[in-house]
């Protein structure tokens, strides 16, 4: 084992949308900062091999063989997966893991993590989501609320840019947006139409971390305005969207405090008995498989959800024999993520004069109504729909009429009819027995213990879906849909690439692994602040909390540093 | 690319089945690759089926135009599951008897209005077995002919629109018929 020359007094595990927040906020604080990252580089614009290709550029147009499809049934199944986007996702062999029930784990191991490929959707939790899970009693007190997090949120939006419109909805707080995407024609009808008929609902323009009207403080990143092209997930040239790597990783290294070390998984986190602090972490490179010691001060888990929660169960001592800080046994328990199964969408007649320039990479929200300030349903927790109206090229041409030859090809190449649909995003209930554990005998290529999953749905996510296909439904039907489809896609868990918890924030150490500043209660230099840290999983698209949380924790962590408390 | 094209690609919204699909849902079982499984004169029938169904006009150049040929033997060959790689090649031969039984002479020596005569019932029979909820082997010539046209470069920039930066997103902006759509 070899222990580097170089001296650090942070170290940042993983790269992705919190390790980039954690390595900007230290690095600006003066901190020496090592973010090790298990994937290769990938440098901004240089990396980004798909970003101008044509669609007929592509061997398959889009789609992968037959035989990558045979060999990597987990990972295309991702949203965003293509032939475009494929080089941002792992490949099923590599990274194996055991299902103890059905789970998708969907992970991109590269410098930018999933940033690169994430949603883009930042809408800011509401204080009712804070509280609401201890309200109806499905879950523990957060050890924090709206407020402690809302300065941090627009610390955040500032910085990598969401747009939005400010619209007052006590379920979704506004934030600090750039303009607003256009509705199309048919979403401003969509929006008259909920407004008139459902008062408590809310229809409004997407909360997106693009870049509608590039500031000064993007401009200085050297990001610029989004193009609407809508194939964000290929890395965007222009950096016209928020990730790491166009936006926080270098922004980190301009102070000349960032040192990134690709190919380097982490083993475990190590503990000194002696001051009851952890000293560093081991790693190993994942193409020599040589081990190294890195030692810091500080310590900062973003490895993603899943993937802190392993490092973390592998971290004995003789102090910690079941994971570093797991004494009450919590650890890997409780995992939660979102209930995405629930689809609805139908046909919009009319319309047919109005049409649309560009490609709308963002959705407009319809924000939670379900149980906000009580439960008043027949189950917990809420649900945001995400929702739209498209207009594609021509289809479907009527039955009677001849669909081959010269009139054929004119008429199909002509805009077709208007769709609507609508998805939902719902909360879910953390629970004792959803979660991850080690493997008692299989182990990777690196000698580190596969991750078990045994995580699945419940009785209030049934109800839940129920309640989301029948309300979608008299939402279409009275914006006037005919061909009124449900659907429930029955994807396991893990598929909405949301999952979370393991690792929860609380104010008491007996039921809770961090405290207010996502400190290990019992191990006070080991930060979590990704999406293992969450103690519920709100309803909201998690991201932005992540990124808000981190900076937060960062900031506490650097104070404390510098005061010699840490 | 977002949730809501992942939406749209299980064909949960359009209800539109992509031939080839059933691999990468249910796994399938590793085809016996033999070279030539799609041979240089099949090539040229395919690139006629395909004009065919989208011919060359005074707006738009034809599927010829965008190789349709090549296009619909790499993706049968590299990306359909064996049994669909079957049926396809099995309608190649049934089209090549079809031209046989009906004009008395090959596919390939019949004119332009003899294809298109020829082509007609077969599309209304295989609409009819979707119907059903069968795949009819022109199912696929046809599906594969759209599929290429509209995202080849000829089919993508003259029979569409193709803008590949934008700039910026304006929502709502007039559409007369006969507009051409945008290319994706």
């Amino acid at each position: 084992m070899q222990q580097p020359a170089e001296v650090f007094d942070a170290i940042v595990v993983g790269s992705g949308i919190s390790g980039g927040w954690a390595a900007k906020e230290l690095c600006e604080q003066g901190l020496r900062t090592l973010v090790l990252e298990r994937g290769r580089n990938v440098v901004h614009q240089k990396d980004y091999p798909t970003a101008q290709m044509h669609p007929w550029e592509f061997k398959y147009r889009g789609r992968m063989s037959r035989e990558f499809y045979e060999q990597n049934p987990l990972i295309s199944k991702a949203a965003g997966f293509g032939a475009d986007t494929a080089h941002f996702f792992i490949q099923d062999k590599d990274h194996p893991y055991v299902q103890q029930k059905p789970f998708d784990w969907i992970r991109g191991y590269q410098v930018g993590g999933k940033s690169l490929t994430w949603g883009r959707a930042c809408q800011r939790w509401s204080d009712y989501e804070f509280t609401a899970p201890h309200r109806d009693g499905y879950g523990i007190e957060w050890p924090i609320g709206y407020n402690d997090v809302a300065p941090w949120y627009s610390h955040v939006e500032k910085f990598i840019g969401v747009c939005g419109t400010k619209d007052g909805i006590e379920a979704m707080p506004d934030g600090e947006f750039l303009p607003p995407f256009d509705f199309n024609c048919v979403e401003k009808h969509m929006h008259k139409v909920v407004q008139e008929h459902f008062p408590d609902r809310h229809l409004v323009h997407a909360r997106w971390a693009h870049l509608t009207e590039p500031e000064e403080i993007h401009l200085q990143q050297g990001r610029g305005k989004c193009q609407a092209r809508n194939l964000c997930m290929r890395g965007c040239p222009f950096g016209g969207y928020f990730s790491s790597v166009s936006s926080t990783l270098p922004w980190a290294d301009k102070t000349g405090n960032l040192t990134i070390r690709p190919f380097s998984v982490v083993h475990s986190v190590r503990y000194n008995e002696d001051t009851g602090r952890a000293s560093g972490v081991k790693v190993i490179d994942t193409n020599t498989h040589e081990e190294f010691i890195y030692e810091a001060r500080i310590i900062f888990l973003n490895a993603s959800a899943l993937n802190t929660n392993l490092i973390l169960l592998n971290s004995n001592s003789s102090r910690f024999p079941h994971g570093l800080g797991n004494d009450n046994g919590l650890l890997g328990t409780h995992i939660g993520f979102h209930l995405y199964r629930g689809s609805v969408s139908g046909r919009m007649p009319g319309f047919g004069d109005s049409y649309m320039y560009g490609f709308n990479p963002s959705e407009p929200i319809l924000a939670n109504f379900r149980n906000l300030k009580r439960q008043e349903m027949d189950f917990v927790g809420g649900y945001t729909t995400f929702c739209g109206a498209y207009r594609e090229r021509k289809h479907h041409l009527p039955d009677s009429e001849v669909q081959i030859g010269a009139d054929f090809k004119h008429a199909v190449s002509e805009a077709g009819d208007w769709y609507i649909y609508m998805y939902m995003q719902g909360e879910t209930i953390p629970k004792k027995g959803n979660r991850v554990f080690l493997s008692a005998d299989k182990k990777d290529q690196w000698g580190i213990p596969l991750l078990v999953t045994e995580v699945g749905y419940d009785e209030n996510d049934e109800k839940m879906l129920a309640d989301f296909l029948e309300q979608g439904t008299e939402m279409l039907e009275k914006f006037g849909c005919t061909d009124i489809r449900t659907r429930d896609s029955g994807q396991a868990p893990g598929l909405d690439i949301h999952e979370m918890g393991g690792v929860r924030m609380g104010k008491d150490p007996g039921d809770s692994l961090l405290n207010e500043w996502n400190q290990l209660h019992l191990c006070k230099n080991v930060f979590v602040t990704d999406g293992a840290c969450m103690t519920s999983t709100g309803n909201q698209s998690p991201s932005i909390l992540y990124m808000a949380l981190t900076a937060r924790a960062a900031n506490f962590a650097a104070k404390e540093f510098k005061q010699g408390r840490l | 690319m977002n949730r809501r094209d992942a939406l749209k690609l299980t064909g949960s919204i359009l209800g539109t089945t992509v031939i080839g699909a059933a691999c990468f849902l249910d796994g399938c079982k590793r085809a016996n690759r033999e070279s030539g499984l799609i041979t240089t004169s099949d090539l040229a029938l395919l690139d006629e089926l395909g004009e065919t169904i989208l011919p060359a006009t005074d707006r738009s150049p034809g599927a010829k135009d965008a190789g349709i040929g090549i296009f619909m033997k790499t993706i049968v060959t590299d990306c359909y599951a064996p049994a669909e790689q079957q049926r396809f090649i099995d309608g190649l031969g049934q089209i090549r008897q079809r031209a046989e039984r009906e004009y008395g002479k090959g596919f390939m020596e019949l004119s332009p209005i003899e294809r298109y005569g020829l082509l007609l019932p077969l599309d209304k029979e295989a609409r009819e077995a979707a119907g059903k909820g069968e795949t009819h082997y022109f199912s696929m010539f046809k599906q594969l002919t759209l599929w290429g046209y509209f995202s080849s470069e000829p089919g993508a920039t003259k029979a569409l629109r193709y803008n590949p930066t934008p700039g910026k997103f304006v929502g709502c902006i007039p559409y007369n018929e006969g507009d051409k759509a945008w290319a994706r």
